[in-house]
Order: C-alpha cells, then sequence, then structure tokens
C-alpha cells in the first residue's frame, strides 16, 4: 500500500464527514442545496481515487448536477429560504443516532480490512467478471460488459424505477391534477369542475 | 495503527450515515430532509466502492501490463443505486411540491399541528 494513496483518502472523507456537518448546523436552504452538491462532488473525487471511473463519472453528471438542479427547482416553487424553528441539537434524536453509530462501529471491527485482495467480496464472481467477461463480450470495461450483459436484468428494472419515477412526477405535478378536486376554484374564479364540462 | 487505517473509510461512512440519519429524523424542513436522505445514500455508496477496491488495482478496464484489478460488481451495483437514487429524490420533492401548496408549508411539525387541530391552510 501506498502512504500517499491512504493520505488523499483520509483528506477526502475528512472533508466529506465537515461538508455533512456543515449541513447539519445550516439553515439557509440555498446553502444546505449548495452543500450538498460540494458533497455529491466530493464523493465523485474520491470514487475516481478508490478507482471506480465509472461511478464517479455518474455521480458528478448524475449526483451533482441533476440532483441539486432538482433541489434548486424545488426551492424555487416552494420559496422556502430558511429552516424554520432551526434546532442544531435535540437530545433524543442525538442519542439514537451516536448509539446506532457506536453499534455500527462495532460491526465494523470484524470487517476485511480497505484494499485486503483475499476479503470475501472480492472473490466468488468477481475473479470470473475480471479474467473472462472482456474474453465472453470482448468489451474491455467490465463494468460495462457486467451491467450490460451479465446483470442486464437489474439494469431493465432500474430503466423501470425511473420511468415509474417520471410517471409518479408527472401525475403529482402535472396540469391534470387540478381536475381531481372538484369544487375547488382556480385563479379566474372558475369552477373547475364546470369548465371542464 | 492497522486497524485504524483498514477501517476507517467504513467509520467515515458511518459518520456520514448518521448525519444524514440525524438530519431525517431530527430537523422539521422537507427539503432538508431530502438532503438528509441523499447524504445517507452516499454513505452507502462510499462503503460499496471501498469494499471494492483492491490496494494495487487498477480501474476495471482490461488493459495490457495491468493484472489486478479493482471488484467491477459493487461499481455495477451503485452505478444503479445512484441513478435510482436521483429518481426517488426527484419524486420526493414533487410531493413537496405539492405539500407546500396543500398546507403553505413544508416544515413537518407544523403540518402534524395543523392535522391534530383539524386546520385547514391553503387550498
Amino acid at each position: 500500500m501506498n502512504p500517499a494513496d491512504i493520505l488523499i483518502d483520509i483528506f477526502l472523507l475528512l472533508l466529506m464527514a465537515a461538508v455533512a456537518i456543515a449541513i447539519v448546523r445550516s439553515h439557509l436552504m440555498f446553502a444546505v442545496v449548495m452543500l450538498s452538491g460540494i458533497f455529491s462532488l466530493l464523493a465523485a473525487v474520491l470514487y475516481v481515487h478508490l478507482t471506480a471511473v465509472d461511478v464517479a463519472f455518474t455521480e458528478a453528471a448524475v449526483g451533482a448536477g441533476v440532483s441539486t438542479l432538482l433541489f434548486l427547482a424545488t426551492l424555487a416553487l416552494t420559496h422556502v429560504n430558511v429552516e424554520e424553528k432551526h434546532k442544531p441539537v435535540r437530545v433524543v434524536p442525538l442519542v439514537i443516532v451516536v448509539a446506532t453509530g457506536a453499534m455500527l462501529t462495532w460491526g465494523t471491527l470484524d470487517m476485511p480490512h480497505y484494499g485486503d485482495p483475499e476479503a470475501p467480496a472480492n472473490k466468488h464472481v468477481a475473479p470470473r467478471y475480471i479474467q473472462e467477461s472482456p474474453k465472453e463480450t470482448g468489451l474491455p470495461n467490465m463494468v460495462t460488459s457486467v451491467l450490460a450483459s451479465y446483470r442486464g436484468y437489474d439494469t431493465l428494472g432500474e430503466v423501470v424505477v425511473i420511468f415509474t419515477a417520471g410517471v409518479g412526477v408527472l401525475v403529482i405535478l402535472g396540469r391534470g391534477r387540478r381536475r381531481w378536486r372538484p369544487g375547488v376554484k382556480d385563479e379566474d374564479g372558475d369552477n373547475l369542475e364546470e369548465e371542464r364540462a | 495503527m492497522e486497524t485504524v487505517i483498514g477501517l476507517f473509510n467504513y467509520w467515515i461512512v458511518i459518520v456520514l450515515m448518521m448525519a444524514g440519519f440525524y438530519i431525517v429524523i431530527a430537523q422539521e424542513n422537507m427539503i432538508k430532509k431530502m438532503v438528509g436522505l441523499s447524504i445517507f445514500q452516499v454513505a452507502v455508496f462510499v462503503f460499496y466502492i471501498s469494499m471494492s477496491n483492491v490496494f494495487g488495482g487498477t480501474a476495471p478496464i482490461a488493459a495490457e501490463g495491468f493484472t489486478r484489478y479493482s471488484n467491477p460488481l459493487p461499481h455495477v451495483l451503485i452505478l444503479t443505486a445512484i441513478v435510482v437514487g436521483v429518481a426517488t429524490t426527484a419524486l420526493g420533492l414533487a410531493l413537496i411540491v405539492r405539500i407546500k401548496e396543500e398546507f403553505g408549508t413544508i416544515e413537518d411539525d407544523q403540518i402534524r399541528d395543523m392535522e391534530e387541530h383539524g386546520e385547514e391552510s391553503g387550498a
């Protein structure tokens, strides 16, 4: 293991932790959204460092880009600027969080160490993907061949989820929703029910 | 010292996860709750990607002169999870916009008060 690699890793992780705590403490919504964008970008840099280049690409485009855009659009639509009744510290949730964190930390103690090639997660099916997939699919990028070929149904399921979410957003925010509330008057004072009939 | 370096990634993941969890359970603003959820998600992603990393390994793209690669499977799973995460975020934010129109607020405690006292605001 290279000490410089470990130092970069620790530095990026500490930066992410600092940004996360800044998000917890901030009550200005614009700052919260911008910090979450920074958080995603830091995550993307960390993924490059951990050699997950495809994931970094997606995180930078989708996590830092599209997500932040969606949050900003929501801020614009709801006209929310600050969090009301901001309480940075609340005792009962803090106790729950610290207790859960302590238990999870205890659970990590017998985990295989970071970067261990003998870890169970890196055995089983992974060596087969690494050795056979360039020959079997003809693609040098193993992530692509696993995504589109070996686990193609996974990706199909992902597309179904995105489609469902898209339909859901359209149903919730689409133009047709006013018809679902008969008897309610719109901005002109016209009864929508009559207007439709 | 070796244990600390070997487990440091997981510990920071837990810190991030708990920061997101705290926002979701302790803070009232719904947009902030969604930010908390996405922090929680990124924590899980970092956990998976940390486990897939192998010392001395390179990115899982076959090339001459490299024999040791990171595990590609967690990368694929997280690639899927990132996109699904954004889809759920979009749905949640759409619901928040609707809630704002209906209740006039997106603070969880105020909405709970309204429901308890049978008040109808907004609409």
